[in-house]
């Protein structure tokens, strides 16, 4: 191999360079604690499930009931809901900043569901009072 | 021509307040929108159709009419209210040479020159700004409704120059400063995607006539057009109606009865 | 190659250097777009296209030098192209990189722009126009690097070179007819619904895209000294003359099917661009200093003696330039969307960020034709053992 003095520790460096985030957290625990509503015990899908897939379900549910006019959610308890960000989720947890932000704070994501849609079906005025950067900010 | 359109604006502007005023009561800060969250009950029993359609008696819809119909439209879908060339707009009004530019009407009938004739998206059979769009964010649904999906859309603004009506608005800015009144169960949009009329489909949904049809009094009709009983197709049967630019090829489902 | 770039003269540096710095300035503007929005544009309900998206059709026009180049070339075996034909190539490149650029600058919401893809929508002529530029674009990378890196090794070119070059030639007629299928196909736009659109801009880009390529070409021999040899710029400048002809019939043939029917609809965007309509004659001086240098290029251009003139032949191609940027980088564009649907004018005027965030995007393209014109020269340099960057320009 040529240069194979400065290519070797070049490499190390990199790779040392990549896993620094991995090296720092090990031994942390990860936990967020979302503040969970007080008066239901289930939401549309198992908590867990909510936890790891909430983004797809999302997805699901905007593509269904704007593009198929599907609007209907039935889970797997036969238990039927509205397919509706704003009208259904936040309904439940009218509180952005201490349900959603909090994770997504945490892992550093930015959706920008907020840009359009309001935060929860009693909102008084258009404009979130959270700050443009906090709601992702496109 | 412009001046006619200028004194109309105005005209709409003062309705406009008017019925805003006498609908929050007095500045209050009570939101102008008291509807409740639709429940699944409420989708149950969702309005269905083959192709939905539109029939104004032009002569019906006064100014004021035509006013009140845009307020009721802008304030349920989060509308904002921008002045000058960069304006949103859903439903609107303009007068006969506007509406019909190809029809050339010299001596027209005095009525109808100053007649102010609602206009809004057609909801066309064969919609350009469908064909047009490279992501499908404006998409033809089964019943004809020509819908966004404001998810979808990169702001190419193609489907603007499709449009041979002039329905499409861009968002050249972040809309929410700009909404007057608010109603918290539709979204607002953000900046860079183009929105249009959307035949309430959100409404229909839920089993309610769009809101322009509510508050026009009847001089709207609204419903299906391949359902020979409907109201729509009798009126269409009893009096004369004409479509905007129907050589554009596009068949608009909106139908003007003169 | 790519090492040839990373030296150079001073004068070198100094263009990368001023280009970049104009390329910032232009960067500063498209940050207050990306943070603002359209709005800062003169763009409105009514004129939803103007100035980015004209700079983009003209520039698939310009991406057509390198086939006036390569057509004859490969097909007709006419060798007196072959210094320049790398010159054109590298060129389309810089052409098309700007046409991307000035679409990404246009769409109001850049960040999705991939949607095209994960959405891909055959109806639409847009999806179309996106796959054909990215086609023409690496066609064009790797014809033009590997024909020159062959050059370099004093190697013939192998033979799926001169089939992607072919191809290559057949592509950049579909550029222009699917930029075309644009506006050809929009009912309701009077000015852009004309079966002849597509023939138009190939017309169009075969004299501007040679043209612009042949003044750089000049330029570049007053500066480096680099000669493509004064029968392949008399050839080349024929080929333009012939197509600014061919433009400027085209464009009357628009005329006269538009007044002799007499349809409204066709003629209200001619009124609106060279008499005004209502007292909107903002196009109007623009218009008919196309016509006056339109018509006047070809008093330089078409007579043998004047057009075989360096100096008469420059003075003719930028009138030429200027012309055909007007009646397409401006005109069309304004001309299909006024007057509007409701028959009424709204005004479009670009605003100084919208040329500004433009500025931009030619800089960017002056910078990609800089880098790949100094490598382009420099191995033929090279290769016969000249110094062509360096020497002075030569004694006329």
């Amino acid at each position: 191999m040529y240069n194979a003095k400065y290519i070797i520790p070049g490499i190390i460096f990199f790779l040392a360079l990549a896993f620094v985030p991995v090296v720092y957290n090990m031994g942390h625990k990860f936990e967020v604690t979302p503040e969970l509503p007080r008066d239901q015990k289930d939401c549309v899908l198992p908590t867990q499930e909510m936890r790891d897939k909430h983004m797809q379900l999302l997805n699901e549910w905007r593509n269904e009931a704007v593009r198929d006019g599907s609007r209907i959610f039935v889970n797997a308890k036969g238990q039927k809901y509205v397919k509706s960000l704003t009208n259904t989720c936040m309904s439940c947890h009218p509180d952005k900043a201490k349900f959603c932000d909090r994770c997504h704070d945490t892992v550093g994501v930015a959706p920008y569901c907020w840009d359009c849609h309001n935060l929860t079906p009693d909102q008084k005025s258009p404009i979130p009072p959270v700050a443009q950067a906090a709601t992702g900010g496109h | 021509m412009k001046s006619n359109r200028r004194e109309f604006l105005k005209l709409a502007a003062v309705s406009a307040m008017g019925i805003g005023a006498a609908r929050l009561g007095f500045l209050g800060d009570a939101p102008a929108f008291a509807e409740s969250v639709p429940t699944v009950a409420n989708f149950e029993e969702g309005l269905k159709a083959k192709h939905w359609g539109m029939a104004i008696f032009t002569a019906k819809m006064t100014p004021e009419l035509n006013a009140k119909c845009r307020k009721a439209c802008h304030t349920e879908h989060n509308v904002p209210d921008i002045a000058g060339p960069k304006e949103i707009k859903w439903f609107w009004g303009a007068n006969y040479e506007e509406t019909f530019p190809t029809e050339h009407g010299h001596y027209l009938s005095e009525e109808i020159e100053h007649r102010q004739f609602p206009l809004l998206c057609n909801q066309c059979e064969a919609p350009m700004c469908v064909k047009v769009c490279p992501t499908q964010a404006t998409f033809q649904r089964p019943d004809g409704i020509v819908m966004m999906d404001f998810h979808r859309c990169i702001g190419c603004r193609y489907c603007m120059a499709g449009c041979p009506f002039g329905a499409r608005s861009f968002n050249f800015q972040d809309p929410r400063p700009f909404i007057k009144s608010f109603n918290p169960l539709f979204p607002t949009r953000m900046r860079g995607v183009v929105e249009k009329c959307n035949f309430c489909a959100e409404r229909l949904a839920i089993g309610k006539l769009p809101v322009c049809v509510e508050a026009a009094e009847g001089a709207l009709v609204f419903g299906d057009l391949s359902d020979e009983q409907s109201d729509i197709r009798k009126a269409l049967r009893e009096h004369f109606a004409i479509r905007r630019k129907p050589d554009a090829g596009t068949s608009p489902s909106v139908y003007y009865i003169l | 190659m790519l090492e040839k770039a990373l030296k150079g003269s001073p004068r070198y540096w100094g263009t990368l250097i001023a280009l970049g710095l104009v390329m910032a300035l232009g960067l500063g503007f498209w940050l207050y777009q990306l943070t603002f929005g359209m709005k800062i544009t003169g763009l409105n309900r009514d004129v939803s296209w103007g100035f980015y998206i004209a700079q983009f059709t003209y520039l698939v026009g310009v991406a057509a030098s390198a086939v006036m180049l390569v057509l004859p070339y490969y097909f007709h075996h006419y060798k007196e192209f072959s210094k320049m034909i790398i010159l054109g190539e590298f060129l389309a490149i810089a052409a098309v990189v700007m046409c991307l650029g000035f679409i990404v600058v246009d769409i109001g919401q850049p960040q999705r722009m991939m949607n095209v893809l994960l959405n891909s929508t055959p109806h639409s002529v847009l999806f179309w126009d996106m796959v054909v530029l990215n086609g023409y674009l690496f066609l064009n990378i790797i014809v033009g690097w590997t024909s020159l890196q062959y050059f370099k090794n004093d190697m013939t070119p192998p033979k799926w070179v001169k089939i992607l070059a072919i191809v290559s030639v057949i592509w950049a007629f579909s550029i222009h007819t699917v930029t075309a299928f644009l506006y050809a196909g929009l009912p309701g736009r009077h000015y852009f619904l004309t079966a002849i659109m597509a023939a138009r801009f190939l017309a169009s880009a075969f004299c501007s895209g040679p043209a612009i390529l042949l003044l750089l070409v000049l330029c570049l021999r007053r500066l480096t000294g680099f000669d493509p040899g004064q029968k392949a710029i008399n050839r080349l400048a024929v080929i333009i003359t012939y197509a600014m002809c061919v433009n400027i019939f085209f464009f009357l043939l628009e005329v006269f099917t538009s007044f002799y029917s007499n349809m409204p609809g066709h003629i209200a965007p001619f009124k609106y661009l060279f008499t005004g309509i209502d007292g909107h004659d903002m196009m109007v001086p623009f218009m008919w200093t196309a016509v006056v240098l339109g018509l006047g290029c070809l008093l330089f251009l078409i007579p043998t003696p004047i057009r075989q003139n360096n100096t008469a032949l420059t003075i003719g191609l930028v009138m030429l330039v200027i012309a055909s940027w007007i009646d397409k980088g401006l005109g069309l564009l304004i001309g299909g969307f006024t007057p509007n649907p409701f028959e009424t004018v709204t005004v479009y005027s670009p605003t100084v960020p919208e040329i500004m965030i433009s500025l931009m995007i030619f800089s960017l393209g002056g910078i990609v034709l800089t880098v790949l014109w100094k490598i382009a020269i420099e191995v033929r340099c090279e290769v016969e053992g000249g110094n062509l960057s360096m020497v002075p320009p030569p004694a006329e």
